[in-house]
Formats: C-alpha cells, sequence, structure tokens
C-alpha cells in the first residue's frame, strides 16, 4: 500500500493540520508516513497545500506530484490539483464551497459538504475532520480509529470533548461514499 | 523500543545537536531553517546552554568561532544566503582548527532565490565557499531520522580532526515531518575532556592561543600541510555512502538529499519496467565516496548523477570515475524538484540511445 496524499484549501481551513493529522495517526498505526507543507508565502485566505505519504513499506518522495487522493477544500484547489490525481485515484471535493464539478472520468469523485456538517456538528472549524472522514472510509488507508487516537497528540491543547466533535466528524464523514 | 514521535527535518537537527553535546548556538533568522534557532532558543536554556539570536548571521559565526576556541560543542545554522554571510568566519575557523559545527538548509539561489528547497550549495560547501586552501566534513542526510543522528557524527569528527563540520540538508528534508530515531546515546558533557588546545580561565597552565595565521617565514605553509595530513586521514577513515540494489545494477543513479529519495521512486519504477538501476548515495560529500565509485565502475558503465542543482556533484563524480565510465546528468536547479517520472525517463533515453550507438557501430 502507498498512498500519496494531497491536502488542499484555503490557509485557516486546517489544511496542514489534516496533513500533520492523518501522519501521526499512520505512523501511530505502525505505517510510514511522511509529512511536508507548502512553506511559501501562505497566509490566512490564501491557499495552502501539503503532502502526506502512507505506506506499508518505505517511503521514496515527501513531495507528492500525482496523488493517489487529492483532497479539496476551495475552488481555486481543485483547478489546481484535479489534472494531477492518478488515473484512478481519488479526488474529494469540498462541495460547500467549490461550486464546479469535477471534469475527469478516469478518476472516482466524491462530493462531501464539509462546512454543512460542520456546521450541523456546531463547530465550522472541524470541516477539515469531515474530508479527512470521507478519506478513511473510502481509501481504507488509515482507520478513523486511528486518527481519533491521533488527535490528542496533534492537537495537545484541546478538551476532551471538543475532541470527541472531532470524532464526530469524521465518523460523519465516512458516511459519504463513492456514488 | 521508545515511541515513535513524528519530528520536523530542522527540530531533528537542532535536537541531534544537542543530544550530541552542543551547548552555544548563535544564529540569525531565515527561512526554511527557522525552526533551528526557535527549538534551541527554548530547549537549550533546558540543559544550561546558551542560545544567542545574533544581529548578523557574520556575527553568529563569529560568536560560534569564540565559544568553539573555549572547546565547547557549539553550533550555527542558515540558509543558502545566510552561509554564504558565513564564508569568512568559515574559513577562519578552518584556519584556527575550530571544530564549529554548521547547519545548511538550502535553498533557490544565486541571490535572494527563493525559499524553496534546493542544492545548489554543493560547490560552495565542498570545495570551502570561503578563501584559502582548506576543507569541512559535510553530510548530506535524506531522511529526519539523519538529521537527528548526524550531529553527533560532526562533532566526532570536528573534535577528532580539529575541523569545521556541516550539515547540507535541503529545504525538503527541513521542513519534512517524518517519525524520527535517535540512534545514539544522549552525550553526557560533563565526560567531554577538554581539549588540549582549548582557551579559558585556568591559571598557571601553558599559554594557548587560538589563531588562524603564523607570520613567521613559511609558517603557514607547515600550517596548511599539517591540516593536510588530517584532511588525508578524514578521506581515508570517515568517508560514507548507502548503496541501494546495486549488486546486479547496469545503470547507477548517483543522488544525496531529496534527489536522493526521489532517485529511489524512479529506481523502483525502472526496476518494474526492466531495467536494472541501482542507487549510490553519498552521505559524506566531502570526503567524497571516491574510491568506491571507482570500483563499482569495474562493473557498472553507465552512472546517472541525479541534483536539484545546475549540475554540481556530477563534476565529483566525474573527477572519481576519470572516463572509467559513462556520466550523464539530470539535472533541475532553480530550486524545484524532479519527478520520479522525469528520472526514469532520462535512464530510458540513456539505454535507448546506448542500444542504437551498439547498432550503428555494428
Amino acid at each position: 500500500m502507498y498512498q500519496g496524499i494531497k491536502i488542499s484549501g484555503f490557509g485557516g481551513q486546517g489544511v496542514i493540520s489534516a496533513g500533520y493529522l492523518l501522519a501521526q495517526a499512520g505512523m501511530m498505526e505502525g505505517k510510514e508516513v511522511s509529512f511536508f507543507p507548502a512553506y511559501g508565502a501562505e497566509m490566512r485566505g490564501g491557499t495552502a497545500n501539503c503532502s502526506v505519504v502512507v505506506a506499508s513499506d518505505e517511503v521514496t518522495t515527501p513531495i507528492v506530484t500525482s496523488p493517489d487522493t487529492a483532497i479539496v477544500l476551495n475552488e481555486p484547489s481543485l483547478a489546481k490539483f484535479e489534472p494531477t490525481v492518478k488515473p484512478g485515484g481519488l479526488l474529494i471535493i469540498n462541495s460547500s464551497l467549490v461550486n464546479s464539478k469535477a471534469t475527469r472520468t478516469d478518476i472516482k469523485v466524491i462530493y462531501v459538504p464539509c462546512n454543512q456538517v460542520a456546521g450541523e456538528l456546531g463547530n465550522a472549524k472541524i470541516m477539515n475532520m469531515v474530508a479527512l472522514g470521507a478519506f478513511a472510509a473510502a481509501t481504507g488507508a488509515i482507520t478513523i480509529d486511528a486518527i481519533a487516537k491521533a488527535l490528542p497528540k496533534v492537537y495537545k491543547k484541546l478538551k476532551p470533548e471538543v475532541i470527541e466533535l472531532n470524532v464526530k466528524a469524521l465518523k460523519r464523514g465516512a458516511e459519504f461514499k463513492l456514488n | 523500543m521508545a515511541e515513535k514521535k513524528l519530528m520536523k527535518g530542522n527540530e531533528a537537527l537542532a535536537e541531534g545537536a544537542i543530544r550530541a553535546g552542543c551547548r552555544f548556538f548563535a544564529g540569525y533568522p531565515i527561512t526554511p531553517q527557522n525552526e533551528v534557532p526557535e527549538y534551541m532558543s527554548w530547549r537549550l536554556p533546558q540543559v544550561n546552554g546558551a542560545f544567542v539570536q545574533a544581529e548578523s548571521e557574520v556575527s553568529a559565526i563569529n560568536m560560534v568561532y569564540g565559544a568553539a576556541a573555549t572547546g565547547v560543542r557549539c553550533m550555527t545554522s542558515s540558509s543558502s544566503p545566510g552561509i554564504s554571510l558565513k564564508q569568512e568566519g568559515i574559513s577562519y575557523c578552518a584556519g584556527a582548527d575550530l571544530p564549529v559545527f554548521i547547519g545548511n538548509v538550502m535553498r533557490g539561489g544565486p541571490g535572494l532565490g527563493n525559499i524553496a528547497g534546493a542544492q545548489g550549495d554543493y560547490w560552495q560547501a565542498t570545495r570551502g565557499g570561503g578563501h584559502g586552501d582548506y576543507r569541512t566534513f559535510v553530510m548530506a542526510p535524506n531522511s529526519v531520522t539523519e538529521m537527528a543522528n548526524f550531529p553527533h557524527k560532526c562533532f566526532e569528527v570536528s573534535f577528532k580532526y580539529r575541523i569545521p563540520s556541516m550539515v547540507l540538508a535541503d529545504g525538503i528534508i527541513g521542513q519534512m515531518m517524518e517519525p524520527v530515531e535517535f540512534k545514539h546515546p544522549e552525550v553526557d558533557v560533563k565526560t567531554l575532556v577538554e581539549p588540549d588546545w582549548a582557551i579559558g580561565v585556568n591559571g598557571g597552565r601553558a599559554k594557548r592561543i587560538v589563531k588562524s595565521y603564523d607570520l613567521r617565514e613559511g609558517y603557514l605553509e607547515v600550517m596548511v600541510n599539517e591540516r593536510v595530513k588530517r584532511y588525508k586521514q578524514i578521506e581515508a577513515s570517515e568517508t560514507l555512502y548507502e548503496e541501494k540494489m546495486m549488486d546486479d545494477a547496469e545503470i547507477a543513479i548517483v543522488a544525496y538529499g531529496t534527489s536522493a529519495r526521489v532517485s529511489v521512486a524512479a529506481m523502483k519504477l525502472a526496476r518494474e519496467k526492466g531495467l536494472k538501476v541501482g542507487l549510490f548515495r553519498p552521505i559524506t560529500l566531502w570526503p567524497f565516496p571516491k574510491a568506491r565509485l571507482v570500483e563499482l565502475s569495474k562493473r557498472v558503465k553507465k552512472f546517472l548523477v541525479v541534483e536539484m542543482s545546475l549540475g554540481q556533484m556530477v563534476e565529483d563524480v566525474q573527477l572519481a570515475l576519470n572516463g572509467r565510465a559513462e556520466v550523464h546528468l539530470h539535472a533541475k536547479p532553480g530550486a524545484s524538484v524532479m519527478t520520479a517520472d522525469e528520472v526514469y525517463r532520462t535512464m530510458d533515453n540513456i539505454v535507448k540511445k546506448g542500444a542504437k550507438e551498439y547498432a550503428a557501430a555494428k
């Protein structure tokens, strides 16, 4: 198993922390992992992205140029990363903010209204967890359980009830399946 | 086994230096190595060390010159443009035989360049970017774990041979996170013996002077030649490299740092398609593993150098092989990273071109 993942969205959507969390979860599950944040002139409101690799064997390059899975949380990210997904790969689109549809037919696409689901759960900040939940369920590269266990390692100051809310968001995300 | 920890390359470099006994750090901020001074700023006081944010890179390297002269394990770090500023100081450290440890987390250049990862400082690091005849011991990590463990080796070599040492990483290795493993037991600084050249407050003993010159007629030559003996010892006993799938390889990729990581992916791709490719990764860039390359060239006739620069390390490979085998280059300058696919296509072309030439010769 070798999953190269690209996560992209606005700065402030939790793109970087979602990537860090995936890597932490993968490591705790005994997999080989790497996490590489784009560290250019990113700022709140600008577009940020990161590369994560979760593998059963050695991680080669930490920079994911043709991802097995791309998670796009805003409109500019769809335009930028849809063309890069490997044929047969997976594209997860945050349909709350991305109005366009995927144009490629050689990849799998899941539309997840991340912001809407997070809103229903009462905390807009956990929209990135909804996307990760969908990723975990669709790829099996990592379990929801592992991500839940990694949460307190990455967000050290979070209260237990907020962690619980994040886990709920992961589980809700996992309900969004391929059409 | 200890719990695995996810760590950023830059933080691992800083923690690795502290575990190796570093107790003084001076530096000045620059992307993509800012996590090094940031980490040092809170971590060094915990171990009774001292952290100074200097007013410039030039100050930082000279502070480290002073600290090293007292025999303490010390470090400075920066990224490419900042390392350029330190070159005068590095030359003085080399001239005064001071065991300073320097981290360079390379970014794009020349000039201001950009803040993305690059490998454009190979020449500067291995040829000596400062003036005069000197060498620095240069290690090139390709993982966070190597970032964590190379400071130990650098301090060891630096103190044994009285030579500045450098970890030459690229911005990607500095910025990425990976599970990290610290392989060396933590150095207890109380057990370190004060070197017999170190200056300090010690009434009664013979006067010691640390300096990078001797103005007596003919003595500079004596100093440099004495240093050359140590350089030869380092070349003979401290050269490090790694090989992957070289046993049956017909093409050897030569790459370090992030380029070596991409090359592993390219090698796997090539193997799937039937090309017998192996990887030769220099771990010390100076001393460069020349002898092993010569040995390999008895069997391997095609070498492909892959580097994130315009073609710098390729010259060391050519010098080592000296016409014994074909040397090809896949260069990616300008702070961008080659893809495994691109490297594979280069290898494919080399093989196809070779076949065509063979057919033509027939």
